[in-house]
């Protein structure tokens, strides 16, 4: 399993539209990808569970990857947060 | 053929096809499958038609709005794609053996409720997105699917009711008349009718699931009837009444570009009343003088957050500058009541016209009335604007208005950003206004009064209840004592007033308003050339 934690920096937090993309992203990869925060977690691949856990500016999400890709997929969603979030 | 009677609150002739127009709130009926799979076949071949809808209206916001409108619809489609929405819908109808639209509704009511319930103003208002993807699979589903205004042909727009929400999503080009089955002479509809010179009939007895878009239809909107299915003969008919009336109309044209004045030279300022920027058109069409009412509340009204600044400006820069140097008077924001808009989550209240709304939201959240001022005090700069606030009845609440404006005027003098303090007057809509006009006058520059919130208030009559039309009395002599009472105190103190209520454009009292020395009218673009015709024979 690969995991890093991200800071959230966008105003509003991880809001739809973001959150939408990260989605998509996400189901790029054939490993399991798991975001947690607040004590909740969701699958990065469901958009309203993602949304549901009300992820603010400044609060710090745990990206969990397993599977065969792992590494890319972890590398990809670290990405995608340094760039949308 | 199958001709019913409504109650005409717009005179004019329409022939044309029916595009019935079904209500995003109607309530979705339950009923048992017995196939469960097909259904669950048909929710996803409607996600699949939702998607292509939101798909096009992406396209056409990104190229007539820009970007950051259109991402809403982007994010619609995100949603709709949604494993567990999905899922959902066809778990309960697999468990459940329920039709697709009930699933669809509950599980859309389950999620926006997840999202009201989260403490986080933004997610709470996300709320409102999960309603509208529910309500367009649904609209889907039934077949009552949104209206494609870009495609359709000019048609006569049946439905229930209409909310302002709806109306201000509608292409006005297209419509021919509007036909309802509820509304009071009163409503948005009827409003919207008059601003737009269209016939219109409400209070029509139809049943709407008989009634297909595509049917044909005539509106006599003298005879106050809806002919459904007409004969050939009946359409020649009522051909022939809308070539008589067009002609008419040409008529009138000749007092465009004259002065509106009596014989005895007194002249009256007479303005036109509108609700968009596209509305401007009509003004300049009937040579109104200026604008005495621009309803700001279209910029707040269809969408999902609050108007920006920048959007604010940009839409009352280019009304000042089409009007060139003519008289514009925007009422600030007039939201609540009647109007309600999701994100500003006003709540429901037992009694909304007293309620929480107009300047009462303003001075309670000044940051909403902070935008629209700093907006209005740029764009002043590019014409001759006037600032009205509605719903007035104390000298108190004028302070903090204007301690408001201070503030705002101190930001834009300590930013650098040119602006012009505008001439700013005061909505009379409530008796207490009128009793205290004295004061007020010497407080603000003008008084507009509004005639329609003011009977209301006055005779204890809710203007949206059809079932009181017959005890309202526009005539009522109170009212017309309260508007003498209220030009008097203004004249005292040297200040002007005016009237930009729907009385301001009957006929009727047009020679009373004028002897008691109302200065300004503010009617429906339709009626300003009758008006100056009726002033002009004075």
């Amino acid at each position: 399993m690969k995991a890093f934690d991200y800071v959230i920096k966008d105003e509003i937090g991880i809001h739809a539209r973001p959150a939408g993309l990260l989605v998509k992203e996400a189901k790029k990869f054939e490993s399991t990808i798991t975001l947690k925060a607040n004590g909740k977690s969701a699958a990065a691949t469901k958009l309203m569970a993602i949304m549901s856990m009300g992820v603010k500016s400044g609060q710090t999400v745990t990206v969990e990857a397993e599977g065969a890709d792992e590494e890319a997929a972890s590398a990809g969603m670290q990405a995608f947060f340094e760039e949308n979030l | 053929m199958l001709k019913l009677q409504g109650k005409p609150v717009y005179k004019g002739v329409a022939v044309g096809s029916i595009v019935v127009l079904k209500g995003t709130d109607a309530p979705v009926k339950r009923s048992k499958v017995q196939d469960a799979q097909a259904e669950i076949a048909r929710v996803d071949a409607a996600i699949k038609t939702a998607q292509e809808q939101l798909q096009r209206l992406y396209d056409k916001a990104l190229k007539e709005v820009g970007e950051a409108s259109a991402a809403l619809f982007e994010v619609h489609q995100m949603m709709l794609e949604d494993d567990d929405y999905v899922d959902s819908i066809h778990n309960m109808i697999e468990t459940e053996q329920v039709n697709a639209e009930y699933a669809v509704s509950v599980t859309g009511d389950n999620f926006s409720a997840m999202f009201a319930n989260m403490d986080d103003e933004y997610m709470q208002a996300r709320s409102a997105d999960i309603k509208d993807i529910s309500g367009r699979l649904v609209r889907v589903l039934d077949g009552s699917a949104d209206i494609d205004w870009e495609s359709m042909d000019a048609a006569i727009i049946v439905a229930d009711d209409l909310s302002p929400s709806e109306t201000v999503q509608m292409d006005k080009t297209k419509i021919l008349a509007f036909v309802t089955v509820h509304g009071s002479t009163n409503s948005h509809t009827a409003i919207l009718a008059r601003m737009m010179n269209i016939p219109a009939l409400i209070g029509v007895p139809m049943d709407l699931e008989t009634i297909h878009s595509g049917d044909k239809a005539v509106v006599d909107g003298f005879a106050g009837e809806v002919i459904l299915e007409p004969t050939e003969e009946e359409c020649v008919k009522a051909e022939a009444k809308i070539k008589e009336e067009q002609e008419k109309v040409q008529l009138l044209q000749a007092l465009r570009g004259k002065e509106t004045v009596t014989r005895d030279g007194r002249a009256i300022k007479l303005y036109a009343n509108i609700g968009s920027v596209g509305d401007v058109g009509y003004v300049l069409e009937n040579d109104a003088a200026g604008i005495g009412l621009f309803r700001s509340e279209f910029l707040y009204l269809g969408r999902n957050n609050f108007p920006t600044e920048e959007e604010q400006f940009q839409a009352y820069k280019q009304v000042l500058q089409t009007m060139a140097g003519k008289k514009v008077i925007i009422r600030t924001l007039d939201i609540g009541a009647d109007k309600q808009v999701d994100y500003f989550n006003l709540g429901n209240e037992d009694n909304p016209a007293m309620g929480y709304r107009a300047i009462r939201i303003c001075l309670t959240q000044p940051d909403i009335f902070k935008t629209q001022l700093r907006a209005l005090l740029r764009a002043a700069v590019y014409g001759n604007l006037s600032v009205m606030y509605p719903m007035i009845i104390s000298v108190e609440e004028v302070d903090q208005i204007q301690a408001i404006v201070k503030q705002v005027e101190a930001g834009l003098i300590a930013e650098q950003i040119p602006y012009k303090l505008p001439e700013q007057g005061i909505m009379i809509e409530t008796p207490a206004a009128v009793m205290i006009s004295e004061e007020l006058a010497e407080k603000v520059d003008f008084f507009s009064i509004g005639t329609n919130d003011l009977t209301q208030y006055t005779l204890a009559i809710d203007r949206q209840n059809e079932k009181l039309d017959t005890f309202y009395n526009p005539y009522h002599k109170a009212i017309l004592k309260m508007i003498k009472i209220v030009v008097d105190s203004a004249h005292k103190h040297g200040k002007w007033a005016g009237i930009c209520g729907e009385l301001g454009a009957d006929p009727k009292l047009t020679e009373e308003f004028v002897r008691m020395g109302v200065d300004e009218l503010s009617v429906a673009p339709s009626m300003v050339l009758r008006l100056r015709k009726a002033i002009r024979e004075m």
